[in-house]
C-alpha cells in the first residue's frame, strides 16, 4: 500500500509569459551597450570636436560610412526601447486605473514609434548634398 | 524618563479616515515600544487595539511603522528611537483598527507561491536527506517570520497592491532552492507573471526593513536569475 499522501498536490499553472523576464534582461544588456554607445558618443562630439564647430559638412561625412549609420541607428533603437520600457514600468507601478494606463501607454507607444520612424528614416534615407 | 508618542488611529466606527493620538508614557531606555503600547493600553486608554503574540520577535505580529521605518515593536528599544516616537499601522494593507491591519491580501499573496514541500516521490526509509551544502542555499530565506515588514515597506507594493510582495518570493526561493523539492519550475512560472518577481525595482526598502536580516533584495535577484537560467 502506498504511504503516499496527497497533500500539497496541484495542478501545474499554465505556460505564462516570458515578456517581463525578456523585458527585464533587455533592460541589463541595452544599458550596457547604451553605456558603451553613449559615452562613444559624448567623446566624439564633445571631447575630440567642439561642438561649436560641428556642422553639416561633419555629419555628412560621417554618414558617408555605413558604419556611423549603424552606430547612430544603435545608439536610437535601443536609447527609446530602454527608455519605452522604463516608462512602461513606471506607468504600470503608478496607474491601477485600467482605462487611465492603457491611454497613457498607447501615448507612451505611439510617440516612441513615431521617434523610431522619424529617426531611422533620416539615418537610411540621408543623402549627402556637398 | 517621559516618552512622548504619536500614534496614527483608526476606529472603523466612528473614522473616515486615521487620525493622530498623543500619549506621553514614564519609561525606561531598555524597554521596548511593545512595552510602551502595553502601558497605554492597559493604563491610560484601552481602546488602543494592536496585535502581538510571542512579544519576542518570534511570530511577527506586531510589525509597525516606528518613526517611518518598518519594525517589530517587540525587538526595539526606547533608547534605540528619537523622541517623540510615531507609530502607525504597516503601510499598503487595508487598517481594520488602528495599528491591525487586514492581513488577508499579503497571505493570498503567500499561499500563490506554495510555500510547502513538493515532492511526488517516497521519501524511503527515513526522512529526505540533505547536506549541509544545500541546506545553506536555504539558510537566510528560511529565517522569514511572515510579519509582512518586508511587503509593506516596498514602493511597488503601495502604489499597485497586485505585486505579490517581497515575503512571498523569499518564501518561494526557500523552496525553489531547497534541494529536497521538485516544484520549482512551478512556482517560477508563478513568479514570472507581470506581478511577480520582475516587478521588483531593487529599492532594498524589504531588505533594511526585514527584522530577521533576510538579504530579502539578494534572494529577488536570485529568483529572477534563476527564471533566466532554468526557464
Amino acid at each position: 500500500m502506498s504511504t503516499r499522501t496527497d497533500w500539497g498536490r496541484r495542478e501545474p499553472p499554465l505556460k505564462g509569459s516570458n515578456f517581463e523576464l525578456y523585458g527585464w534582461f533587455f533592460m541589463r544588456i541595452s544599458g550596457l551597450l547604451l553605456v558603451l554607445l553613449a559615452v562613444g558618443h559624448m567623446f566624439i562630439m564633445h571631447v575630440f570636436n567642439d561642438t561649436l564647430n560641428l556642422d553639416y559638412e561633419f555629419v555628412a561625412a560621417r554618414w558617408d560610412t555605413p558604419y556611423w549609420r549603424i552606430f547612430d541607428w544603435l545608439l536610437l533603437t535601443l536609447s527609446l526601447l530602454h527608455g519605452t520600457n522604463g516608462l512602461r514600468v513606471v506607468l504600470h507601478d503608478n496607474l491601477n486605473d485600467l482605462t487611465i494606463r492603457k491611454l497613457a501607454l498607447s501615448a507612451l507607444y505611439g510617440t516612441s514609434l513615431i521617434f523610431f520612424i522619424l529617426g531611422t528614416y533620416v539615418i537610411i534615407a540621408f543623402v549627402s548634398q556637398s | 524618563m517621559d516618552i512622548d508618542l504619536k500614534i496614527l488611529r483608526y476606529d472603523p466606527e466612528s473614522d473616515r479616515k486615521g487620525h493622530w493620538e498623543y500619549y506621553t508614557v514614564e519609561a525606561d531606555p531598555e524597554e521596548r515600544i511593545l512595552d510602551l503600547l502595553h502601558k497605554i493600553k492597559w493604563f491610560e486608554d484601552g481602546t488602543l487595539s494592536f496585535r502581538r503574540s510571542c512579544a519576542h520577535g518570534v511570530c511577527g505580529s506586531d510589525a509597525m511603522v516606528i518613526n517611518g521605518e518598518n519594525m517589530l515593536a517587540c525587538q526595539v528599544l526606547v533608547k534605540e528611537v528619537s523622541n517623540p516616537i510615531t507609530i502607525e499601522p504597516i503601510r499598503g494593507l487595508p487598517v481594520v483598527k488602528d495599528l491591525i491591519v487586514d492581513m488577508d491580501p499579503f497571505f493570498d499573496s503567500y499561499k500563490k507561491i506554495m510555500p510547502y514541500l513538493i515532492n511526488e516521490n517516497e521519501p524511503g526509509e527515513r526522512e529526505r536527506l540533505q547536506s549541509p551544502e544545500d541546506r545553506d542555499k536555504i539558510e537566510d530565506t528560511t529565517k522569514c517570520i511572515l510579519c509582512a515588514a518586508c511587503t509593506t515597506s516596498c514602493p511597488v507594493f503601495w502604489t499597485a497592491d497586485s505585486y505579490i510582495g517581497p515575503a512571498a518570493i523569499v518564501n518561494a526561493h526557500r523552496f525553489i532552492y531547497d534541494s529536497r523539492d521538485e516544484g520549482s519550475k512551478q512556482r517560477l512560472e508563478i513568479l514570472k507573471d507581470v506581478n511577480g518577481a520582475f516587478r521588483c525595482r531593487t529599492a532594498f526598502n524589504c531588505t533594511s526593513a526585514c527584522p530577521r536580516g533576510i538579504q530579502v533584495t539578494k534572494a529577488i535577484e536570485d529568483v529572477k536569475r534563476e527564471t533566466l537560467l532554468n526557464n
